[in-house]
């Protein structure tokens, strides 16, 4: 079925909204009430339709408006995209990869022809018709990273593997939670994730680390990550703090339903074919407070997570000006009652 | 199952290469193309040996790009615990067989500015796959390559001629050729990142040679065929699973484990990716580490063993699983 692309802006008028439909697709990451730190790794498979895991690369209704706030992150600071030269070939297996998903997924609205390697993509919703050399990267208009990830939602990190390590090597990050590629980009998996508390002394990083090394080809996984954003801006970035951070300061018992925004990734990580590299995509999903509780069972326990964060954590994520504010305005929408197991509505 | 997703494949061409060395083609039965592979990846190949189930590591040597089909090089062992034997008299085209996805635990470091490899023997099959992804890609590369006799040696004619005598160079033990190491090694160019493949001697004094000269430890890479070795036969205790499990002269304790219809993680079967790492619940004896991933301190401590390649002596030895 053909996706309604909305036309909505993730900046000055903040317009993005979501539709009833996609709501309930929203990829709800809470699966009891309460908070638990864990690695919750788990098989990337395709899950039930009309969810977010039908297809293992997801398009929304937010695709196009997301690709254009794209366009116009890397206008105004290009080092958004950057990839070392040794990345080459992860590029094009990342090409290849969320050309083939995105046509597998969505054959409506993208079309691949691979003929040997002369290959033709068609990217309708963007009104993209390009035929191109595979592995030549003259025949395109910019490097295979960015020029496919100006066409895939959500944020792609390429990692080298190399001396028992993983290496920040190549990357598109223009919807991130706060963490720069600029900074980050060379440093090895303990480096990126030192700023992360807790985690390190429950050894959850070398656990990871390990798995990640043995992750195989045909075998991608997943995990979850959430954090939560005032206003539905896609770029909150270090770089930018500057416009986002004080609006951390705004939230009133009458904005939170517009201002406060639940804000989920869901992460797949996947063996590379040919560099033997692993692709990171981080998938951001928004929903605010107002649609987050015309779903009863979120309604019921997302209060009853955020109040058993720990502290650390609160920090960490940046909620401690607005969190109390938000469960109290949430609590009205908890009737005590018992939720059902899983992370899905009712 | 445990080690990944198995592809079913038909052997659609068995060529004998040199003295005791076959090739095996595999193609899918389904029809569809494999996987795109990186060069230095291995496939385990599983084999039914009259209900007995075999699974051996074998690189792939086809190149990465062609993924009509997967080609490895089998050398018939002297001391076969049965893989390569089978391999080599049962083994007959148009049989159906399974292989694993590919999975590289030799890849190429890309940031090379050049890339020295050293083969011995049947050590040569990952750098086959290697060079034609550093040739397709433009990059530098030079092989040296020692073999026992001109017999022995597989592939020999065909990669000189494939890529010119500027870049492979072949030792002939039999003609008192041997690779210059320490000369190699002293006049590389800075960036070069160096592969060895081929008996663990040639290894050892590979690396040896490359640390003795100062080069980076990051820049030397190795794989070595590790295999489980024979032993005295011994019994396990798996704590979880309920279950005794008898390891027979010839088996390892992961094939044993397997056997007994427990499913255990395994991922290179040679000692080396850590996947079958298991904890130890008890031990009253003496565990024979055979593989290269514990630590020395980790060895010695007694926690932790390696299923694929390592074995046991003593009264009693419990693990977790």
């Amino acid at each position: 079925m053909a996706i309604a692309f909305k036309q909505e802006t993730f900046r000055d008028d903040f317009s993005y909204r979501n539709s009833a439909e996609n709501i309930r697709r929203f990829p709800f990451p809470f699966d009891r009430d309460e908070y638990m730190y864990a690695v919750n790794m788990e098989p990337h498979v395709k899950g039930q339709k009309g969810t977010a895991f039908e297809n293992l690369i997801d398009i929304d209704e937010h695709y196009v408006a997301e690709m254009r706030d794209r366009a116009l992150v890397l206008k105004e600071d290009p080092l958004r995209y950057q990839a070392l030269p040794h990345m080459m070939a992860a590029q094009w297996d990342t090409l290849e990869l969320l050309m083939e998903e995105q046509a597998v997924g969505f054959p409506e609205h993208f079309t691949l022809a691979r003929n040997g390697d002369q290959w033709r993509w068609i990217n309708r919703p963007l009104g993209i018709d390009d035929t191109f050399t595979f592995g030549d990267r003259s025949t395109l208009p910019c490097e295979p990273l960015e020029y496919i990830t100006r066409q895939a939602q959500g944020d792609f990190c390429i990692v080298d593997q190399r001396d028992g390590n993983l290496w920040m090597d190549a990357g598109m990050v223009t919807t991130q939670a706060d963490w720069s590629l600029d900074f980050d980009i060379g440093m090895n998996f303990m480096e990126w994730h030192g700023p992360v508390p807790l985690a390190h002394q429950m050894g959850v990083f070398d656990r990871a680390l390990k798995f990640l090394l043995n992750l195989q080809q045909g075998k991608p996984t997943r995990r979850f990550n959430w954090t939560m954003t005032i206003n539905p801006r896609l770029d909150t970035s270090p770089e930018n703090y500057h416009k986002w951070g004080p609006d951390r300061a705004t939230v009133t018992t009458g904005n939170v339903g517009d201002k406060v925004h639940l804000r989920v990734e869901v992460q797949s990580l996947w063996r590379l074919p040919r560099s033997n590299a692993i692709l990171f995509v981080i998938r951001c999903y928004l929903m605010n407070m107002n649609e987050l509780v015309t779903v009863p069972k979120w309604a019921r326990r997302f209060p009853r997570v955020l109040r058993t964060l720990p502290p650390e954590l609160i920090d960490y994520k940046g909620l401690t000006r607005y969190r109390q504010t938000t469960i109290d305005w949430l609590s009205k929408f908890d009737d005590g009652e018992p939720t059902s197991p899983g992370t899905f509505p009712d | 199952m445990s080690g990944g997703t198995e592809i079913p494949v038909r052997v659609t061409k068995v060529t004998p290469v040199a003295h005791r060395i076959k090739r095996f083609r595999f193609e899918r039965l389904d029809g569809r193309p494999m996987p795109y592979f990186s060069g230095g990846a291995h496939v385990i190949v599983s084999m039914n040996d009259n209900g007995h189930l075999r699974r051996n590591a074998y690189s792939l040597m086809s190149p990465p790009y062609d993924c009509s089909a997967y080609e490895i090089s089998v050398l018939h062992v002297d001391d076969s615990r049965g893989g390569s034997s089978f391999m080599h008299e049962k083994v007959r085209e148009g049989d159906e067989m399974r292989v694993s996805h590919p999975v590289n635990l030799f890849q190429p470091d890309w940031r090379g500015r050049k890339h020295l490899l050293i083969a011995g023997g049947i050590g040569i099959t990952p750098f086959i796959a290697m060079m034609e992804q550093f040739s397709r890609e433009g990059a530098q590369f030079e092989l040296h390559y020692a073999i026992r006799s001109r017999d022995r040696g597989a592939y020999c004619e065909d990669l000189v001629a494939h890529y010119g005598r500027h870049r492979v160079k072949i030792y002939c033990d039999a003609e008192d050729n041997r690779i210059p190491v320490a000369r190699l090694l002293d006049s590389q160019p800075l960036g070069t990142h160096l592969y060895v493949c081929g008996p663990a001697g040639l290894i050892d004094g590979v690396l040896k040679s490359g640390l003795e000269s100062g080069w980076p430890e990051q820049n030397l890479h190795s794989e070595r065929f590790l295999s489980s070795q024979p032993g005295k036969p011994f019994s396990i205790e798996l704590t979880r699973s309920g279950k005794t499990v008898h390891v027979g002269h010839h088996e390892s304790m992961l094939e044993a484990i397997e056997s007994a219809g427990v499913d255990a993680p395994f991922l290179c079967r040679g000692g080396a990716c850590g996947q079958c790492e298991t904890r130890v619940a008890l031990c009253d004896g003496k565990l024979l580490h055979n593989d290269v991933y514990l630590t020395d301190e980790e060895k010695a401590s007694g926690r932790k063993v390696m299923l694929c390649v390592s074995r046991f002596e003593g009264k009693a030895l419990h693990l977790d699983l």
